[in-house]
């Protein structure tokens, strides 16, 4: 018997509603690693895979804020055990794709998994940190609580296909949001691993939506769409921001843009939570 | 598009056969030819990969829209509600004059005079179930009581449901003498008749079921209530307008197609108006030969309209809920 065996070559597909489906559109493209190698083929998403993941995202947003802060930090928490069990394949993907050494990538998936673990214990203690009890001329409690801007919009790093993407798409998820993510153009197989972890992880279907292809296409209308609550434009070109910026702008979303690494550490989670206030009578 | 274009010749000459007796009637019905549910199903699937775009995809969308029987039929159901469907029927979307009304608001029976005072002598049609709708399930009595209460209270279309025990269990003499009876009961209202295909099993039933329907008096043929499990299927409906091409072919009379249930994005309507299209002919893609019962439907129309104006996606809550 011969000890030659055919290769099984995986399909990179979108995260759309807990399913893997092909881009609706049909379409997809080669993804190079950082030498120049092939790597694989990936579904090259279209705007109806945004609109569709719009759809889903809002779908469930209402479920996922209305668990309980424990129970979201119990799922996220979920996705750091997975992500750990699956590490040597993060690990040879961050690699290849940001053409990293073996050891360099590794420390660099543990800090992501760890940083996921951050965030599941962040989930509640938002409200104690950004919300508060004003002091007020009357007989009331008054309270400021954060509550999530709704569905986000996520351009995710160009370079950080691993790192910056799960900050950027967990820190939303933390807060309570729902997330359509748009993964790195040139390096997003990181980004789709990280989805298929979601489905093991207890994550309700449509809470992560993870949409490969080309950025310059799909931004756009992700900015536009008025059922969009927030984007984060970080991977986007800074001289195709102002654009974005005016687009997003038509339906007043809140913009976030990462500028400066050394920010403080919740400015992802500021970026898109707003603030409730609530008035209580002090009752005797 | 003329229907002669379409291949589709209305008599002129013949008419409508009488009808004296069961034994005709069920001759009639099962010298009918078998439906092929394998070739329906298949043209079916392949008329709904249909792209319709741009111009033709706007004009769909308001053709559909003048299409929409404004539909509630809950229990929990209150004149205030009904009040803010008929506005709703009337002026879509008020922030747009150029979106037509729709077809007709359809309630229950004891809402017909609070939808009638509300849209007074408009356009828009009040359409009321009677016959103990959904189930049809109460003696011819009580069916007729039902339907003179809804005409009485103004009702311009009356929604009726065939008994589709006595139908299965092969008493189409019964099914037929109930229709002619609402059928008088209606006077100038026009009669839609609701087959339920969903409990009729076979596509065969439902040819059946549309040419008993139309030979006994229906002003338009329905496909379901919307209150059981399989609403309103493209095939079903695929089935019911060629058998309201056969019977315009065969006897000179033209009647309506109404599918309710279940359709709630454009892109289904958009379908159904494909299927309208390429069966019966251009001639029944108008609001007086063509329904679609639904609640959901019509803003998800109001939603793509908007899209296609503005070219980006657009809130679902721009547009009231029921």
């Amino acid at each position: 018997m011969s000890e030659e065996r055919l290769d099984v070559r995986k399909t990179y597909k979108l995260l759309i509603n807990g399913a893997f489906p092909r881009s609706e559109s049909g379409r997809s493209y080669k993804v190079e690693t950082a030498t120049g190698e092939f790597l694989a083929n990936v579904a090259q998403g279209s705007r109806k895979d945004v609109r569709d993941a719009v759809v889903a995202a809002r779908g469930v947003q209402q479920k996922w804020w209305g668990a309980t802060p424990y129970n979201r930090g119990q799922v996220i928490y979920r996705l750091a055990e997975m992500a750990e069990s699956r590490r040597a394949e993060l690990r040879e993907h961050v690699m290849l794709c940001e053409g990293l050494e073996l050891e360099v990538a590794d420390r660099l998936v543990s800090r992501t998994i760890d940083t996921m673990i951050w965030y599941a214990g962040w989930t509640d203690k938002i409200t104690q940190v950004l919300g508060g009890a004003n002091p007020v001329a009357g007989p009331f409690f008054n309270f400021s609580l954060p509550v999530p801007s709704g569905v986000i919009g996520i351009v995710s790093s160009q370079d950080s296909s691993f790192e910056g993407f799960v900050d950027a798409a967990l820190a939303p998820i933390a807060a309570g949001n729902t997330v359509v993510a748009l993964a790195s153009e040139r390096r997003p197989t990181p980004a789709v691993l990280l989805g298929e972890m979601t489905a093991t992880s207890d994550f309700p279907p449509g809470v992560l939506n993870v949409i490969t292809g080309v950025t310059s296409e799909l931004a756009p209308v992700l900015c536009a769409h008025e059922d969009v609550d927030g984007v984060d434009l970080t991977g986007v070109a800074p001289e195709d921001v102002d654009e974005l910026n005016v687009v997003a702008a038509g339906s007043i979303k809140r913009v976030f843009r990462l500028r400066d690494v050394d920010d403080d550490a919740l400015r992802r989670i500021r970026a898109f939570v707003e603030t409730s206030t609530v008035w209580h009578t002090i009752g005797q | 598009m003329t229907p002669e274009d379409r291949g589709v010749r209305i008599a002129t000459t013949s008419a409508v056969p009488n009808i004296d007796s069961e034994s005709q009637l069920k001759a009639l019905l099962s010298g009918m030819s078998g439906v092929d549910a394998v070739g329906v199903e298949g043209r079916c699937a392949k008329l709904a990969t249909r792209s319709i775009k741009k111009s033709s995809k706007m004009s769909a969308i308001d053709l559909a829209i003048s299409m929409v029987d404004l539909t509630t039929l809950e229990g929990a159901d209150t004149p205030g509600r009904v009040t803010s469907l008929c506005t709703k029927a009337l002026r879509p979307d008020p922030s747009d004059l150029t979106v037509p009304s729709c077809a007709a608001v359809c309630v229950y029976p004891d809402l017909v005079a609070h939808a009638r005072s509300v849209l007074g002598n408009s356009r828009v049609a009040v359409a009321s179930v009677a016959t103990a709708f959904p189930s049809g399930r109460a003696s011819l009595k009580v069916k007729l009581l039902d339907v003179a209460d809804a005409v009485s209270a103004g009702a311009d279309e009356v929604d009726m449901v065939i008994d589709r025990g006595a139908f299965l269990s092969g008493r189409l003499g019964q099914v037929f003498e109930e229709i002619v009876a609402v059928k008088a009961a209606c006077g100038e209202a026009h009669l839609k008749v609701i087959l339920e295909t969903g409990e009729l099993v076979t596509y065969d039933n439902v040819r059946r079921a549309s040419w008993l329907a139309m030979l006994a008096g229906a002003d338009f043929i329905k496909t379901s209530t919307g209150k059981v499990t399989v609403n309103a299927t493209p095939p079903a409906a695929l089935v019911m307008l060629e058998a309201a091409r056969d019977f315009a072919e065969s006897t000179g009379r033209i009647v309506g197609v109404k599918v309710a249930g279940g359709i709630r994005t454009t892109k289904q309507a958009i379908s159904y108006l494909v299927i309208v299209n390429e069966t019966a002919g251009s001639l029944w893609l108008t609001p007086e030969l063509f329904r679609f019962g639904a609640s959901s439907l019509l803003n998800d129309l109001l939603m793509q309209r908007l899209k296609q104006q503005r070219g980006a996606y657009v809130r679902p809550d721009e547009f009231s809920g029921d």
